[in-house]
């Protein structure tokens, strides 16, 4: 590293501490709380309107309204979750339906190999199709024992904690599954397309 | 004054000035109060008072008419990567406000 | 004009305290340039590691100090930056800066007026670089400050606003307490709403230019109101502080 200027006295966030080491990835500082992000403003969708979609590379594409989608089997979940923007938290606790299920309830053309996960206000991720099956991925609808907060992707958001938390897409409606991978919002502008924080694959080229 | 939900992605949310330092970077000139269209919705006004939302992996800066993606920043160590595809024009004026 | 902005070393000066929460720092800039009032510079930290952090502060100080700023921080109880300014900065210490930044929030006295300059919290500080400008550059515009704070512990500046409005040039203060008032008070003791802005407007002679800057809501709500009262939006610049009060 060249001669760069260091302020006296400052050591930002606290960073791996060694009773969690190997739990948490390369660059990453451990938080207790649960921060915000979002990309625009929470969206509002009645529970009523509320609709989840397999779409895409399907024979015939599959929808549940809320009622429905409240009746499928749902799973308690134990996660360690890892943001791009360096924060990570251990044990995160959430209840929801596995990807698997969903993906299931449709006859899936040989051709698929990627998802598309899209959302109330717009926002999109992009995931090879192996990488949310096998319960790697659930849409949870409650988190730490209470209904999923809103401005935390409430009422329902896609969980994928073994990759970065910015393709747990928050406020998710849907599915689409395709056979081209087409990069989402963040991956279209500088994010990784894959996102392994193990391998801290943070942006493009890494 | 008002009965607005709390949200706190609203209440997090700057506008077009948190994104001087990084214009200036980019562009070498101050756009702040450069004006501007929206590409979406046409609605019209200065850089400075669109709605950015910061907390995030990047800077979004959205149209405060009709709230869809007007740009987007994002930095990397080496790299900052910028998309305007909701702008219908930016306007350098010469000579100041 | 063409204005690549870089990193420079600053050394604290000066530290003063404003208010519990509160503090003003003095920076020496070696490539101090004159700002524009309103505008504001961006602090970056480094730790041993290489882990950095930036945030934005405007400058509350006028152009015509020459060579130093002021930059005006609150502490916030999770804030990563304003806990090191706070708590650890001395004077003699070093920090790097960026600027001036800025062009859409700034007001200087060839722009005239009259002004009515809207605060929430420490959205005083770009506006104080406005009035301290304005004072020192011995302006006549008439300028009224409609301040909302919680409680009068919370009023950065607040003698300073006093003499300042006693100086018999223009200069008028009004406070609102969201919270707590003072003792005997008579003056308004609530949110910042459209009949306080009308009764704040009503004297002034003509259109005035409306600086409006604090939480997000403040901003939004008050910019509405004066739509409403008849201030056309092109006479009105805002600029956002994050919702316990700073830039990013």
């Amino acid at each position: 590293m060249s001669d760069r200027f260091i302020s006296r006295g400052f050591e930002g966030k606290r960073r791996q501490q060694p009773a969690t080491a190997g739990r948490v990835p390369p660059g990453q500082y451990l938080t207790d709380d649960f921060p915000v992000l979002s990309a625009g403003p929470t969206p509002r969708m009645p529970l009523d309107q509320w609709t989840f979609s397999v779409e895409g590379l399907v024979r015939e594409p599959v929808s549940w309204s809320w009622a429905e989608f409240s009746q499928l089997p749902v799973r308690e979940y134990t996660a360690d979750i890892h943001c791009v923007t360096k924060w990570s938290k251990l044990d995160t606790r959430w209840e929801g339906v596995s990807v698997d299920t969903l993906i299931e309830a449709i006859d899936l053309d040989p051709r698929a190999m990627y998802v598309t996960a899209f959302c109330d206000g717009g926002y999109t991720t992009n995931l090879p199709l192996p990488d949310v099956l096998n319960n790697q991925a659930f849409v949870a609808y409650r988190y730490a024992g209470q209904p999923l907060a809103p401005e935390h992707g409430g009422p329902a958001r896609l969980v994928v904690p073994h990759l970065y938390f910015w393709k747990s897409a928050k406020w998710v409606r849907g599915l689409r599954l395709m056979e081209v991978d087409k990069p989402g919002f963040w991956e279209s502008l500088g994010y990784n397309n894959r996102g392994d924080p193990w391998k801290e694959q943070r942006y493009w080229g890494d | 004054m008002d009965d607005l939900e709390i949200d706190p992605n609203w209440d997090l949310m700057l506008d077009g000035n948190a994104a001087a330092g990084l214009f200036q970077e980019m562009f070498a000139v101050e756009m702040t109060a450069c004006p501007t269209a929206c590409a979406w919705c046409g609605q019209q006004g200065q850089i400075g008072r669109l709605l950015a939302f910061a907390h995030a992996p990047g800077i979004v800066l959205r149209c405060p008419n009709c709230m869809n993606v007007m740009m987007r920043i994002v930095e990397t160590n080496e790299t900052i990567y910028f998309e305007a595809s909701g702008v219908a024009y930016l306007a350098f004026e010469r000579s100041a406000w | 004009m063409k204005q690549p902005i870089s990193w420079q070393i600053a050394t604290v000066t000066g530290i003063h305290p404003e208010t519990p929460r509160v503090k003003t720092i003095t920076l020496t800039l070696p490539a101090w340039l004159p700002h524009r009032p309103g505008q504001h510079y961006d602090l970056r930290l480094t730790a041993p590691d290489g882990y950095q952090a930036q945030r934005s502060y405007s400058i509350a100080s006028e152009p015509e100090r020459i060579g130093e700023i002021d930059l005006t921080i609150e502490r916030l109880e999770d804030g990563e930056v304003s806990t090191y300014l706070h708590d650890v900065v001395q004077v003699g210490d070093q920090v790097e800066v960026r600027g001036p930044i800025g062009g859409y929030f700034v007001w200087e006295k060839d722009l005239g007026g009259p002004l009515l300059l809207i605060a929430g919290g420490s959205g005083v500080v770009p506006l104080m670089a406005m009035i301290r400008h304005r004072f020192v550059a011995k302006s006549k515009t008439p300028t009224k400050l409609l301040y909302s704070s919680r409680s009068p512990e919370d009023v950065i500046y607040a003698s300073e606003l006093d003499s300042l409005g006693m100086a018999g040039d223009g200069f008028e203060v009004i406070h609102t307490f969201t919270r707590s008032q003072p003792a005997n008070w008579r003056g308004y003791a609530r949110r910042i709403d459209q009949q306080m802005l009308r009764e704040t407007l009503t004297p002034i002679a003509s259109v005035p230019l409306a600086y409006v800057c604090g939480p997000t809501r403040l901003v939004e709500s008050v910019a509405d109101g004066l739509v409403q009262i008849g201030v056309p939006p092109e006479r009105i610049r805002t600029e956002r502080f994050g919702p316990t009060g700073g830039t990013l």
